[in-house]
């Protein structure tokens, strides 16, 4: 029988959209069953655009910056469009994986994606703003999966 | 190596490489051998893992100047 893997993504920056999306991925070609619950920020990753997912360089000091800067001077209006500009350079340059594309590879792996109804209803967003293939539910619907999976992770 | 299809995974990063074989593995039948070349420098340890834990056999493994070249046979599945 294949393994499970369950994970609950509830960050919404660009560098925290990866570790869910890579996992669950790579975790599906090494035949595994995985869900991913998406909850609080998280859920933005589901959104149809998340061309504008922003990495912040402020509050994170190990983030590496092309100049030593106290992290109070990070505050200042621009960095965090120009952290954002950057990291998507080097995503570019490295060779790395764009969440689009991280994402349809879950899809068409059969990655199963739950969206936190609660969340929906918290921000106001509208099931219309989201991907198709994906399915709107509570804790719950988390468990049915979670509860016999073989490998869990809160990211 | 006699293989039956090729995939260039060349100048991606993890976890392409891998999503890359496992798509082409899929498109092979059991025994039948695929031929994957990565730049990835930890595509070495994700491929033998990879094998490892799906079934799959690393028959061989190449590498010139910076490329790794791979040859994985599918298992035979056992549906």
């Amino acid at each position: 029988m294949a393994k499970k893997l369950a994970l609950i993504a509830s960050k919404g920056t660009l560098d925290w959209a990866y570790p869910p999306f890579i996992l669950a991925s790579t975790a599906a070609a090494l035949d595994y069953e995985v869900c991913i619950f998406f909850t609080f920020y998280g859920l933005t990753l589901l959104k149809k655009d998340v061309s504008d997912l922003k990495v912040s360089p402020l509050g994170n000091p190990a983030m590496p910056m092309p100049l030593p800067m106290p992290n109070l001077v990070q505050i200042l209006p621009g960095l965090e469009s120009m952290a954002t500009m950057m990291m998507k350079q080097k995503i570019v340059d490295k060779g790395v994986a764009s969440i689009e594309e991280l994402r349809s590879a879950c899809l068409e792996s059969g990655v199963k994606l739950i969206a936190c109804q609660m969340t929906v209803d918290l921000f106001d967003f509208k099931h219309d703003d989201f991907i198709e293939g994906i399915e709107f539910g509570g804790a719950a619907t988390f468990f049915a999966f979670a509860g016999n999976s073989d490998v869990s992770l809160f990211i | 190596m006699d293989f039956d299809k090729e995939v260039d995974a060349k100048n991606l990063n993890c976890p392409l490489p891998i999503l890359r074989c496992k798509k082409g593995l899929n498109e092979l039948l059991g025994n039948q051998v695929l031929k994957i070349m990565a730049t990835d420098p930890g595509a070495v340890k994700d491929f033998e893992a990879f094998c490892k834990q799906t079934g799959h056999t690393l028959l061989q493994l190449d590498q010139t100047d910076k490329v790794f070249t791979f040859y994985i046979k599918k298992r035979l599945d056992t549906l």
